[in-house]
C-alpha cells in the first residue's frame, strides 16, 4: 500500500494540490473578511506553485511564489490592513447580482467543460519537458519585443499610479 | 485534469467578481482568474513541449503586477472620497 503510494507520489500530490487549490478558490467566494479571502487566495497560489513544481517547470513555480505571493499579495494584505472599512460590504457580502452571477458562472463552466470534453482532447500530449536554458534562449531571442513591451507597460503603470495619487492630492488641496 | 482545474478557477473568479460587494475582494477574484489562465498556459506548454506558453506566463505575471499597481491607488482614492468599499456606492461612475 505504502509502496504503491510512494511510486505514485507525484500523481497523488498533484491531486492533493489541485483539490486544495480548488477548495481555496471556493472559500474565496464565501468568506466574509477581505483578509480571510486574501489568505484563501494565497493558499490557492501556493498550491498552484506546487502544481507547477510537480509539472517540472520549477522556474515558474519559483516566480509564482516570488511575484504573486510575496509581491502582489503582500501589497494586497497591506492595503486590506490600511482600509479596514466595516461598511455595508462587510455586513452584506453578496451583491444583488448573486443569482445571475452564479447562473452565469455555471453556464461558463458548462460551456468551457463542453469545449474541453469534445474539443481540445485531440491535442497531442507530447509532454516533452523543456528546461530553463531553452526557455531563456527563446525568451530573449524570439520574444524580445514582447519583453520590451511589458517593460514599457510597467513604466506606464508607475506613471499612472503616480498620476492617480498626485491628482487626488491636488483635488484635496483645492 | 489540470485544464479542468484551470477552467474551474477561471469560472470561480468570474463568479466572485460578479457576486461579491467588496472592491478588494473583487480585485482578488480577478487575480484568481489570471491564475487559472496561467495554469492552462503551463499545461499547454507542457503538452506541446514549446516555450511559448511559459513566456506568456511570465508576461502575465508582469501584467498582473502592473494591474495591481494601478488598481490599488484607484481604490485608495475612491475610498478616501466616499469612505466605503461597497461597489454599489460607486454606481454613478458608470457612463
Amino acid at each position: 500500500m505504502i509502496d504503491m503510494l510512494l511510486r505514485n507520489l507525484d500523481t497523488a500530490l498533484l491531486f492533493v494540490f489541485a483539490f486544495s487549490a480548488l477548495v481555496g478558490a471556493a472559500l474565496m467566494l464565501v468568506l466574509r473578511h477581505p483578509m480571510q479571502v486574501a489568505m484563501a487566495l494565497i493558499s490557492t497560489m501556493v498550491f498552484l506553485g506546487g502544481i507547477y513544481g510537480l509539472l517540472g517547470v520549477h522556474f515558474i513555480a519559483a516566480f509564482q511564489v516570488l511575484i504573486y505571493v510575496s509581491a502582489v499579495m503582500v501589497f494586497m494584505v497591506y492595503v486590506i490592513m490600511l482600509l479596514d472599512v466595516r461598511d455595508v460590504s462587510f455586513t452584506r457580502r453578496f451583491s444583488p447580482w448573486l443569482a445571475p452571477g452564479i447562473a452565469g458562472g455555471a453556464l461558463l463552466f458548462g460551456a468551457l467543460g463542453y469545449g474541453l470534453w469534445f474539443g481540445v482532447d485531440q491535442v497531442a500530449s507530447a509532454t516533452v519537458s523543456f528546461g530553463l536554458a531553452q526557455f531563456a534562449a527563446a525568451f530573449l531571442s524570439e520574444y524580445w519585443l514582447q519583453f520590451e513591451l511589458t517593460s514599457v507597460l510597467l513604466v506606464a503603470a508607475v506613471v499612472a499610479a503616480l498620476a492617480v495619487i498626485k491628482g487626488s492630492r491636488r483635488r484635496d488641496r483645492g | 485534469m489540470l485544464l479542468l482545474l484551470a477552467m474551474a478557477l477561471f469560472a470561480l473568479g468570474l463568479v466572485g467578481v460578479i457576486v461579491r460587494r467588496n472592491l478588494l475582494v473583487m480585485l482578488m477574484c480577478m487575480e484568481l482568474m489570471l491564475n487559472g489562465v496561467n495554469l492552462s498556459l503551463v499545461t499547454f506548454a507542457q503538452q506541446t513541449g514549446t516555450a511559448a506558453g511559459a513566456v506568456l506566463v511570465f508576461l502575465i505575471f508582469v501584467v498582473a503586477a502592473a494591474e495591481i499597481a494601478i488598481a490599488i491607488p484607484i481604490v485608495l482614492v475612491l475610498v478616501r472620497q466616499r469612505r466605503t468599499l461597497d461597489a454599489d456606492a460607486y454606481m454613478d461612475l458608470n457612463g
